[in-house]
C-alpha cells in the first residue's frame, strides 16, 4: 500500500470509530427513551413515570384472566418472574393474547397501583415449531420455550 | 491464494472484463435462482408445518427474514465499496456501490412492509416505534440518501466519493439493527437463526428459510450485474471497446 493510501484508510477508520463512539454515547444517553417497555419489577422499583403514559411488558400469569361484567373488559396479572402488576383493559385483544404469553400494555397506573391499559400488544417469541413438537415438549416436561431471561 | 485473489480483484476491477464476465455468468445465475426460489417457496409454503402459535401466518418469514438480512448485507457491501473508492479510487467499486443502493432500498422496503402486514394480526399493530423497527426505517432513509446524493451530483466520480462517505458513516447503523432486540426491550422478537446458540426453529422450517436466503442472495447478484453492465456501458460510452461492442 502506498503511504497516501495508508493515510486515507486510517482516516476512514478514524471516522468510523468517531461516529460509532458518538452514536454510542447518544444512544446511551437516550437509553430510557429507547426502552420500549418497563417491566413489573421496574414499576415496583419506582422507575416507571407517574401520571404519564408508558408501556409495561411481561407474561400473563396463568389463571388470572378475568372478564368482570362480561363485556369487553379484561383483567389479568402481568409478571416478569419477579414482581406482579394487575392490568385492566377494555377493547379487542390481539390473536396471540393468551395465558402464559408475553404481552405489552400501554397506559398508566391508577391510584391503587393497577395499570389501566389503552392498548395491548402481543409480544412474539423467537421460537418456531410445529404444534406436535410443542405437545411433545409439554408432555416430556421440558422447560417451555418462549421465555428469555426476563420471562418475556 | 492471496496472489490469486489479487489477480481476480484486478480483473473484476476492469470494467470491460467485468462486463464480459457478468454477461457470461448471468444465465447460470438466473437458472440457479429459479431452482432455489422454487425449492424454497415450495418447502416454505407447502412442506413446512404450521407454527404452534402463529399458525399459517408465520410463513411470511420466508420473505420477511431474507429481505431483512439482504437489506443489511447490501449496506455492508456498499460500505466496503466506499472504502475501496476512497482508498484505491477503483471505478468498479463506484459502479457496484451506486447500483447496489436501489436494490438494497427495495429489500429494506419489502422487509418493512411484510413485517408491518404480519404485525397487525400478531402484535395487534402495524407499526410501533421500537428500536428494531426504527433502526430499520433509518436504514431505508440511508439508502434513499445514497440514491439521492448520487443523483444530485453530475460528475459521477465526485458523486461516488460523496456517497462513499455516507455509506461508510451509515454502516454504524448495521450493528444497531442487529443488536437492537438485545440491547433494549423491544416489541420485535430476538434473533432465531443468527445467534451463537442452536437456531430456535424446527429444522423443516429452517431449511426452506435458508434456501430463500440463498435465492435472495443470488437475486441480488443478478440485479447488481444487470445494473452494473448498463452503468459500465454508459460510463465508458466514449471508449474503444464499447464502440466496437455496439457497432452495427
Amino acid at each position: 500500500m502506498t503511504p497516501a493510501r495508508k493515510k486515507r484508510l486510517s482516516l476512514i477508520l478514524l471516522m468510523v470509530v468517531g461516529v460509532a463512539v458518538g452514536v454510542g454515547f447518544a444512544l446511551n444517553a437516550l437509553n430510557e427513551n429507547i426502552m420500549f417497555f418497563f417491566s413489573p419489577a421496574d414499576i415496583k422499583a419506582g422507575k416507571a413515570p407517574a401520571n404519564k403514559d408508558f408501556r409495561v411488558g411481561g407474561m400473563v400469569v396463568e389463571g388470572t384472566v378475568k372478564r368482570p361484567g362480561d363485556g369487553l373488559t379484561v383483567e389479568f396479572d402481568l409478571t416478569d418472574n419477579d414482581s406482579v402488576v394487575t392490568v385492566k383493559y377494555t377493547g379487542i385483544l390481539p390473536d396471540l393474547f393468551r395465558e402464559g404469553q408475553g404481552i405489552i400494555a400501554n397506559g398508566k397506573l391508577d391510584a391503587d397501583g393497577e395499570f389501566i391499559a389503552q392498548e395491548v400488544l402481543a409480544k412474539h417469541d423467537e421460537n418456531y415449531m410445529p404444534p406436535e413438537v410443542m405437545e411433545a415438549m409439554k408432555k416430556s416436561g421440558q422447560p417451555m420455550p418462549g421465555m428469555d431471561k426476563k420471562g418475556i | 491464494m492471496f496472489k490469486w485473489f489479487v489477480t481476480w480483484f484486478h480483473r473484476f476491477g476492469s470494467p470491460p472484463h467485468f462486463y464480459r464476465l457478468a454477461g457470461r455468468w448471468l444465465p447460470w445465475l438466473t437458472t440457479l435462482f429459479v431452482v432455489t426460489v422454487i425449492a424454497g417457496l415450495y418447502g416454505g409454503l407447502v412442506l413446512a408445518p404450521a407454527d404452534y402459535q402463529q399458525g399459517e401466518s408465520f410463513r411470511i418469514i420466508y420473505v420477511h427474514v431474507p429481505a431483512a438480512w439482504m437489506s443489511m448485507f447490501i449496506y455492508v457491501v456498499m460500505a466496503f465499496c466506499g472504502i475501496v473508492i476512497l482508498v484505491w479510487r477503483m471505478k468498479m467499486a463506484e459502479i457496484v456501490l451506486s447500483c447496489s443502493a436501489p436494490i438494497g432500498a427495495s429489500f429494506t422496503f419489502l422487509a418493512l412492509v411484510t413485517g408491518s402486514l404480519w404485525g397487525k394480526p400478531m402484535w395487534g399493530t402495524y407499526w410501533v416505534w421500537d428500536a428494531r423497527l426504527t433502526s430499520e426505517l433509518i436504514l431505508l432513509f440511508l439508502y434513499l440518501g445514497v440514491i439521492g446524493l448520487y443523483g444530485a451530483i453530475d460528475d459521477k466520480r465526485v458523486a461516488a466519493r460523496a456517497v462513499a462517505i455516507l455509506s461508510i458513516v451509515g454502516v454504524v447503523n448495521i450493528p444497531i439493527i442487529h443488536f437492537s432486540v438485545e440491547w433494549w426491550n423491544s416489541l420485535h422478537q430476538g434473533p432465531t437463526v443468527t445467534k451463537f446458540d442452536k437456531p430456535s426453529i424446527d429444522i423443516r422450517m429452517l431449511i426452506p428459510l435458508l434456501l430463500m436466503a440463498l435465492a435472495f442472495q443470488i437475486y441480488y447478484v443478478i440485479a447488481l450485474f444487470q445494473a452494473a453492465r448498463a452503468a459500465i456501458l454508459q460510463r465508458e460510452r466514449n471508449s474503444r471497446w464499447v464502440e466496437e461492442l455496439v457497432k452495427p
